[in-house]
């Protein structure tokens, strides 16, 4: 499923794109169907990859939140769908710390130890707010490819 | 709870972070998995179970390989340096990329290094290339090993040689031809100039003449037309068919197609163009081209007169025969040795007396090899060539020595590099390896420009060897053999310079090289390569320069020699009418008439005619008997002069009376001889009045000669020869008048305007007649074109050597210099004076001179024993050339220690010390 990644990554790695158009909306679906005869858990596990990263940026747009937080809310909010260990959220929030979308800062709070607490930096949310509108996009596409035919 | 942070240090070791960052990483990760175990306990997993789910999450794996690209490394990973299994030649591109990027850091010395590689390699690769194409290069024939030169073995013969080649009459060809049987084919040929024009001032082709069998036996295929075989060479042929070269076809009919069947004109004669020889073929001189190549059966009905053919006693052919299969030399000379006995018995001339004709029939035949070819060129080159090789090898030894000691510079100056290099664990092996890659590329960079220079140089000495008269036609193109040579030289060049850094690293001792200060006070052992170095460099200068005076002189000698008469302001003018067909007894008058007409020229001092020009290499000589003072059939040159040669020369005339309109064919002949003469043959007497007998062919009586004159010695045939006698007749006595004079004019006029004059004159005569023109002075000089060559060359490479070991002796001295620095500032603050000082180092310095000048003598007495025939008049051991030498050598290396030794001087005490 790398063009879910590509698609969602060409975003997040040159914004200054040009918005999504439709032939590439289009160009992920199309990938989308042929990718449902390679298997539902590849599907699941590059999915899970490429939208990762808009999850976390959308929950750190309002507040500053730490790993452990982010890697919580998301589990809680997906119902237990989007799991996530050390191995694998890690890595990505780095990632996003070094493409510059978030900062980390230790912060140190009063009888509590010290912890790395996460925003959103500018560039980030122009990233977010590009991601957001690719995903509306694509779930339309979806919908309306696989909706119930009206007879 | 388990500490986590501990756990993740574990997990994170492979990614070698710096201690800040990891500190960082571990804590943020220990924390979430605190937060995780806290969740799962308050889920009711109980502790080890937690634990356990934790531990697999943090280690399984990924997350090394995810961060790995993420967060930066404190350092690139050290690769280990001492690899026993590693490969010899692993690493060799980045070793090669670290020389080139060394040499571009350090733009002076290699350009200093490349350029004096070029020049010596280069200097020595042209003259290999000269070497190889006069001396070594095969024949651009077919299969050239299988051919065989024929020659003459005589003891002395009695006629005429007329060409450059000089073994065979054409009766003896013929024989040859009919009676062996070791060669499958067999050719004569010989050489000649021809005329193409038909009168007026002569344009000459180089002509071949060639039997029918010829190129068969060459095994030579036209490029158009066809070649010469055996129908058209037959007795009588007449003028009929000729063939001519490549470059002929090229330069006089642009390569047309209808080349072939025009006609030419040789001498007046015509002939048609039958075929075209390939480019590739030059004829069988090395160092000549022929234009024409005719048909030997053409030669009688060329030269009506006196022709080559009919005669049994002028020699003018070669011959050359390609052996059968099977055949050794060995058993052709076998062959050979058979049926000479016969052949000369056959070919025996009339003419000859008893004595004659007793040594004639004791010659022999033998054959020799001729793949490469027979040439003057090699005769008179060979040998200069390859002293000019020794000698400029001996440049390149000098450039190299200079190399080694910049490279033992830059080797000190890296010394702490290299012990550093070696204490974290490079191989000796591996760095001696990059050092010598370093040379590798110098030297073959060096070589290639080299190579391009070579060409160059090479045209420029061909076209030095060559001159109007006698051109020389020499392709050099860099075959194997040069090339190989070439990288031969290269690699020679860089094991030498390269050498000694080497050895320098393979002593290095990294631990007291680091513990020394920056400048390391080595033993002083290492001072020992360099003052060899000093001494080999003065030694071999001195060779050089002793070398280039020895020749040098040797031309000044032959170019200031008096050859006894004045060789300036005189021109000499061939006028031939054969083609007037004069009468034979008619041309004494007529030649009197054209010298009349000649010595009427306004602005003519004086003229004579001459049938040998002095110094112009013919020669002429006769038997004499003088009965009175018992000389008998003694060999002596003869030469035909007119009245007032001895005037126009300017030699001096001791006594007597010279010829005069007194002497004419009906009255006694008469004769003038020249001092040695009349030293040798007529003791103290007074020569005037003396007679002599010269004898006659054919049995007629001796021709009685009265000696009314007496002149000064004259070289005569060449300015190398000694004084000999000659004896002067006059040209209207002989027996047969030629059908051409050659006067010899002195004029201060240009010799540019006395040729329209001389022109016109004999246009006025007949427009028929052919002439050619030569200024004597230029003619005797492009004769010392050897001995130029080697002065001039010999001298450049004296010139260059001197100012290599200049070069050499400042740029050692100067280091040693620098290095005793410190002892120098002591010895000054102690309270030494400077000029002391100074004297310590010339001192020094004039030692290893003084040892390099004896070694220096003793090598160049060796070696100019060995070049003894290419000197004149100057003994190889001269004593004055060596003082020369070693005076001049001497002050110029004490010189070029000058400066180093007032630097040392001039240094400040309290600097050094505080470096110290």
């Amino acid at each position: 499923m790398f063009a879910a990644k590509r698609f969602c990554n060409s975003w997040t790695t040159a914004y200054s794109e040009v918005a999504p158009s439709p032939l590439t909306t289009l160009y992920y679906a199309v990938i989308y169907i042929a990718m449902q005869y390679i298997g539902a858990k590849l599907f699941e596990r590059e999915l899970k990859k490429g939208s990762t990263e808009l999850l976390i940026l959308s929950l750190v747009e309002q507040r500053p939140r730490h790993g452990y937080e982010i890697s919580k809310l998301i589990e809680q909010r997906s119902e237990g769908l989007l799991k996530f260990n050390v191995a694998s959220f890690y890595p990505l929030l780095y990632r996003l710390e070094k493409r510059g979308f978030i900062r980390g800062r230790w912060v140190e709070k009063d009888g509590q130890r010290r912890r790395r607490y996460y925003r959103l930096t500018a560039e980030g949310k122009k990233v977010l707010k590009d991601q957001r509108n690719c995903w509306a996009d694509f779930v339309l596409a979806i919908a309306r490819i696989t909706g119930e035919e009206h007879a | 709870m388990p500490d986590w942070s501990e756990e993740i240090r574990a997990a994170l070791v492979g990614l070698n972070l710096n201690p800040a960052q990891e500190a960082s990483v571990a804590d943020e990760l220990a924390q979430h998995l605190e937060d995780r175990y806290d969740e799962m306990r308050h889920e009711g997993v109980d502790d080890a179970e937690a634990c356990r789910l934790l531990r697999s999450e943090l280690n399984d794996g990924r997350l090394v390989t995810e961060l790995k690209g993420l967060l930066p490394p404190v350092s690139e990973a050290i690769s280990p340096g001492q690899d026993i299994r590693e490969r010899l030649l692993a690493g060799l591109g980045k070793d090669l990329r670290y020389a080139i990027r060394m040499l571009r850091l350090n733009p002076t010395f290699a350009a200093v290094a490349i350029l004096s590689l070029a020049l010596g390699i280069g200097a020595n690769t042209a003259i290999f290339e000269l070497l190889d194409a006069v001396v070594l290069r095969t024949l651009p024939v077919q299969s050239p090993q299988q051919l065989a030169n024929i020659r003459e073995i005589h003891g002395g013969r009695i006629g005429n040689t007329v060409a450059r080649q000089k073994n065979f009459s054409v009766a003896l060809w013929q024989q040859i031809q009919q009676q062996q049987k070791g060669f499958s084919g067999i050719g004569a040929w010989s050489t000649e100039t021809f005329d193409l024009g038909r009168g007026g001032e002569a344009h000459y082709v180089q002509g071949m003449w060639v039997s029918g069998s010829f190129f068969r036996t060459l095994g030579i295929q036209p490029v158009l037309g066809r070649l010469l075989t055996e129908n058209d060479d037959y007795r009588g042929c007449g003028l009929r068919a000729v063939v001519i070269s490549y470059a002929f076809w090229q330069r006089s009919f642009a390569g047309r197609t209808d080349a072939v069947g025009s006609k030419l004109s040789l001498d007046g004669h015509p002939f048609e163009v039958i075929g075209i020889t390939p480019a590739s073929f030059y004829g069988l001189e090395i160092g000549r081209n022929f234009d024409v190549a005719v048909p030997v059966c053409s030669e009688s009905a060329i030269r009506t007169e006196s022709s080559w053919t009919q005669s049994a006693t002028t020699w003018w052919l070669d011959v050359i025969g390609r052996l059968n299969a099977g055949w050794t030399l060995g058993k052709a000379n076998a062959q050979l040795a058979s049926i000479a006995p016969g052949i000369f018995a056959a070919t025996l001339p009339p003419e000859y007396d008893a004595t004659e004709r007793k040594d004639y029939l004791r010659f022999g035949l033998k054959a020799e090899t001729a793949a490469t070819g027979v040439s003057e060129l090699r005769a008179q080159y060979a040998d200069p060539l390859r002293a000019l090789l020794a000698i400029s090898g001996l440049v390149l030894l000098l450039a190299c020595t200079n190399l080694a000691n910049l490279m033992l510079a830059r080797a000190a100056a890296r010394q702490r590099e290299i012990a550093l290099r070696l204490a974290l664990g490079a191989s000796r092996r591996r760095l001696i390896r990059q050092l010598f890659t370093e040379n590798v590329f110098l030297a073959s960079v060096g070589a290639a420009v080299g190579l391009i220079l070579a060409q160059v140089f090479g045209s420029v000495l061909v076209a030095f060897i060559g001159n109007s008269e006698n051109p020389v036609f020499l392709p050099l193109y860099p075959d194997m053999r040069v090339l190989l040579f070439t990288v031969g030289i290269a690699s020679l060049t860089c094991l030498l310079f390269g050498v000694a850094p080497a050895i320098r690293i393979g002593r290095v001792e990294p631990g007291t090289v680091m513990k020394a200060s920056g400048r390391g006070l080595a033993g002083r052992q290492h001072f020992l390569l360099r003052r060899g170095l000093i001494v080999s460099q003065v030694a071999l200068s001195l060779v050089l320069v002793v070398a280039a005076l020895l020749f040098v002189r040797t031309f000044r000698n032959l170019v200031s020699l008096n050859p006894g008469f004045q060789q300036d302001g005189v021109l000499v003018a061939d006028f031939d009418f054969s083609a007037l067909h004069v009468l034979a007894q008619n041309r004494a008058d007529y030649k009197r008439e054209l010298l009349r007409s000649v010595r009427n020229i306004p602005g003519v001092i004086s003229a004579a005619e001459a049938a040998i020009v002095p110094l112009n290499g013919d020669g002429w000589n006769e038997f004499i008997d003088i009965p009175e003072q018992g000389v008998s059939r003694k060999l002596v040159y003869f030469n035909a002069v007119s009245s007032c040669y001895f005037q126009t020369l300017q030699i001096p005339f001791l006594a007597g009376r010279d010829f005069d309109d007194r002497d004419i064919a009906s009255s006694p002949p008469v004769a003038i001889v020249n001092e040695h003469f009349a030293h040798t043959y007529l003791g103290k007497t007074d020569p005037i009045g003396k007679t002599f007998r010269v004898r006659q062919d054919g049995g007629k009586p001796d021709r009685i000669f009265h000696i009314v004159g007496f002149a000064g010695d004259t070289r005569y045939r060449d300015i190398h020869d000694e004084p000999t006698p000659i004896v002067f007749v006059s040209p209207y006595q002989r027996p047969i008048a030629d059908t051409d004079s050659t006067f010899i004019v002195r004029s201060n006029e240009a010799p540019a305007s006395l040729i329209l004059s001389l022109k016109d004159t004999a246009v006025k005569s007949s427009p028929e007649i052919v002439l050619n023109f030569s200024v004597l002075r230029t003619s005797v000089l492009e004769k010392l074109t050897r001995e130029r060559l080697m002065a001039t060359l010999s001298g450049v490479y004296g010139a260059l050597a001197t100012v290599l070991a200049m070069v050499g002796i400042y740029g050692i001295i100067s280091y040693m210099v620098i290095r005793r620095s410190g002892e120098m500032g002591l010895r000054i603050a102690l309270g030494a004076r400077r000029t002391s000082v100074v004297g310590i180092v010339l001192r020094e310095a004039a030692a290893l001179v003084a040892v390099g000048l004896m070694v220096g003598t003793a090598v160049a007495i060796a070696c100019a024993r060995t070049v003894r025939t290419l000197l004149y008049g100057i003994k190889p051991v001269d004593p004055l050339t060596l003082i020369i030498s070693i005076g001049g050598l001497s002050t110029i290396a004490l010189a070029a220690s000058l400066l180093p030794a007032i630097r040392a001087a001039s240094v400040d005490p309290i600097q050094t010390l505080r470096e110290e």
